[in-house]
């Protein structure tokens, strides 16, 4: 108990004085799992709100796979962006590998379905008749997906959350791709893992204190937005 | 010069091979408030979603103003607007509801403001103008409908059921708010409904619809006293028809029977020896049997027995064995004073204006869905 407690008062000790590392550390952190998160909706959303109004042979099959993704193991992302960016690999001239890219690559594939599943549910969810009746006001197609899309909001914004919940928490593919590489590629979730191993658990939840608060504020946020009363 | 603003020629829509809309013709003027009546199921929701170029139909063409409209649909589509019977506002406030329409013509932000505040206040709801929509009752949720739509100021108003889900009060306010709204801007308008009140309140002429096809069209009034066939007949509230056999026909009189029971009707156009005798319940005049009837105008007398007596507020409805069922309506009050019981004897009475003959042929047997031109015309008769 006095561990956890030692760890806590680490945390607030390192945000307290702003140390360096911790910043570095941390502000990667947000940079790639946010990008990763915004890269992730504009593909999610726009692939999601397609599949969720079109009809076609396989359609099934397909929204079967992107539920499954919703699941998708990390590391197994991790292995086959590993295998792509390797410098033998199909992608290796473009020399990503351990850089933050890699990581914000891996990161994408990680939240994409997870954001475009719940697009798709989001969409779906709303009342049918809604795009005949979008239609009929005059809209264009590109119109009406906009207005519908306008009409999930709450469900993409939910979307956002678990997409970013998803990739800040992930460490399997960020160590695999980045390599956690002090100052280059090291964020939150790697960084406590390297503290675990090397026996400093204090570190470590101070580590794991600062990854939770960071997500629960950025959830926050978008809970806040999801949450108030507002017009179009 | 033509005043014709919409029109269908050969109009066919199919589902699963099957025909569920069938119109070779149908005209609206300028200006004019066309009724689409038809009961459930009868595809008039779906003309109206071909006319509103939402649906296209399998076979046929829209033409707005003279000019096809089904290769230009949104530029057509943004000359009309359209009203649902579910609101489908946007989760929004009630002025980002009914400003959207014209956001997506791109209508300048200082001329929406205007128009908004105009309709707003048209249709009685300016105070709720930033009230979320989501908030707002049935009958104001269908006031900010009709706010979104007239504010595009559409050429062409299409109305689909838009008084459905509300309660008599709050339907009958904005029944009248909207007649005078109709009235006001001669704005062409397509309004389908299953209720005869409704389409007798707004409408200047009525088409009805069943089973995909336009059975009958003309001014209420026509439309309502003198039905083509049976079908539309019983659609329009006539509750007593019955097959009659023509005996005589003189000076402007029919004499017919029905059921060994002589009935005499005005003769208002070409007769078969086998007709239908339509008869409206509140047309015929119920007199115990025990007095005699005293001296009136009416020239049907029919000695009956009360069969079944259905109470149904401020009214109730008879129906009589006279050697065939004839159906009466009467106050609950004359009820009470007749001391009308089942199985009870009484003389039903009605004027030979009241009766309406069907001409056998047109109505039997009756059409769904006519094929050939000629099966058109018979089903559609003189009105087509």
């Amino acid at each position: 108990m006095d561990l956890i407690w030692d760890g806590i008062r680490e945390a607030f000790q390192l945000l307290i004085h702003g140390d360096r590392d911790l910043l570095e550390v941390a502000g990667l952190t947000l940079l790639i799992s946010g990008a990763a998160t915004a890269v992730s909706l504009l593909i999610g959303v726009t692939l999601g709100t397609l599949l969720a109004l079109s009809r076609f042979f396989g359609r099934s099959i397909v929204i079967s796979l992107v539920n499954s993704g919703m699941g998708l193991p990390p590391v197994v992302v991790g292995l086959f962006v590993a295998l792509f960016l390797w410098r033998s690999g199909p992608l290796g001239s473009l020399g990503l590998i351990y850089t933050p890219y890699a990581i914000g690559i891996a990161q994408v594939l990680i939240s994409l379905p997870i954001t475009m599943g719940l697009t798709l549910a989001a969409v779906q969810g709303l009342n049918p008749r809604l795009r005949t009746q979008i239609l009929a006001l005059g809209a264009s197609t590109p119109q009406m997906i906009w207005l519908l899309v306008k009409e999930a909001r709450l469900g993409l914004l939910a979307a956002a959350m678990a997409g970013f919940g998803a990739v800040i928490s992930e460490v399997g593919a960020a160590i695999m791709v980045g390599g956690n590489i002090e100052g280059e590629t090291r964020v939150l979730t790697t960084a406590t893992v390297l503290e675990v191993q090397r026996g400093n658990f204090d570190t470590a939840i101070a580590f794991s204190v600062i990854l939770l608060a960071l997500a629960f504020a950025v959830n926050l946020a978008l809970t806040l937005i999801q949450q108030r009363r507002r017009p179009l | 010069m033509t005043h014709e603003k919409i029109a269908l020629r050969d109009v066919v829509v199919l589902r699963e091979g099957r025909n569920v809309l069938d119109i070779p013709a149908l005209r609206v003027e300028r200006g004019e408030v066309l009724a689409l009546l038809g009961p459930n199921g009868s595809g008039k929701s779906t003309l109206l979603s071909v006319i509103a170029l939402l649906l296209k139909p399998d076979k046929g063409t829209v033409l707005f103003d003279g000019q096809p409209a089904g290769g230009a649909a949104l530029a057509y589509r943004r000359r009309m607007a359209v009203v649902f019977q579910e609101p489908l506002l946007l989760n929004t406030t009630v002025e980002a509801n009914v400003r959207s329409g014209l956001s997506l013509r791109a209508i300048k932000r200082s001329a929406q403001g205007e128009r908004v505040g105009r309709w707003l206040g048209r249709l009685g709801i300016a105070h709720l103008t930033r009230r979320p929509a989501r908030e707002l009752s049935g009958g104001e949720a269908q006031r900010t409908n009709l706010a979104r739509a007239l504010a595009m100021e559409p050429e062409v108003l299409l109305l689909d059921e838009p008084f459905g889900g509300l309660d008599a009060p709050t339907k009958s306010a904005l029944i009248g708010d909207l007649n005078a709204i109709l009235r006001e801007t001669s704005t062409t308008t397509i309004f389908v409904t299953h209720d005869r009140d409704e389409a007798l309140r707004l409408s200047d002429r009525v088409a009805v619809i069943i089973n995909g096809c336009i059975r009958q069209a003309g001014p209420p009034q026509e439309v309502f006293s003198s039905p083509v066939d049976a079908e539309t007949a019983a659609f329009l509230g006539v509750e007593t028809i019955a097959l009659g056999r023509l005996v005589s026909c003189q000076d402007g009189l029919a004499i017919i029977e029905v059921a060994g029971r002589r009935i005499e009707a005005v003769e208002t156009g070409p007769l078969t020896p086998e007709v239908l005798v339509c008869l409206r319940p509140e047309n015929v005049l119920i007199q115990p049997a025990a007095g005699s009837h005293g001296v009136s105008s009416a020239r049907n007398h029919l000695a009956g027995t009360v069969q079944k007596l259905e109470r149904l507020g401020a009214q109730v409805r008879l129906d009589i064995d006279c050697g065939f069922p004839l159906t009466a309506l009467v106050t609950t009050q004359s009820a009470d004073d007749l001391d009308l019981r089942i199985g009870g004897a009484v003389i039903a009475s009605f004027k030979a204006s009241a009766v309406h003959l069907i001409p056998r042929g047109a109505s039997d047997p009756p059409r769904a869905n006519p094929k050939t031109p000629d099966e058109i015309s018979a089903t559609l008769g003189r009105y087509w």
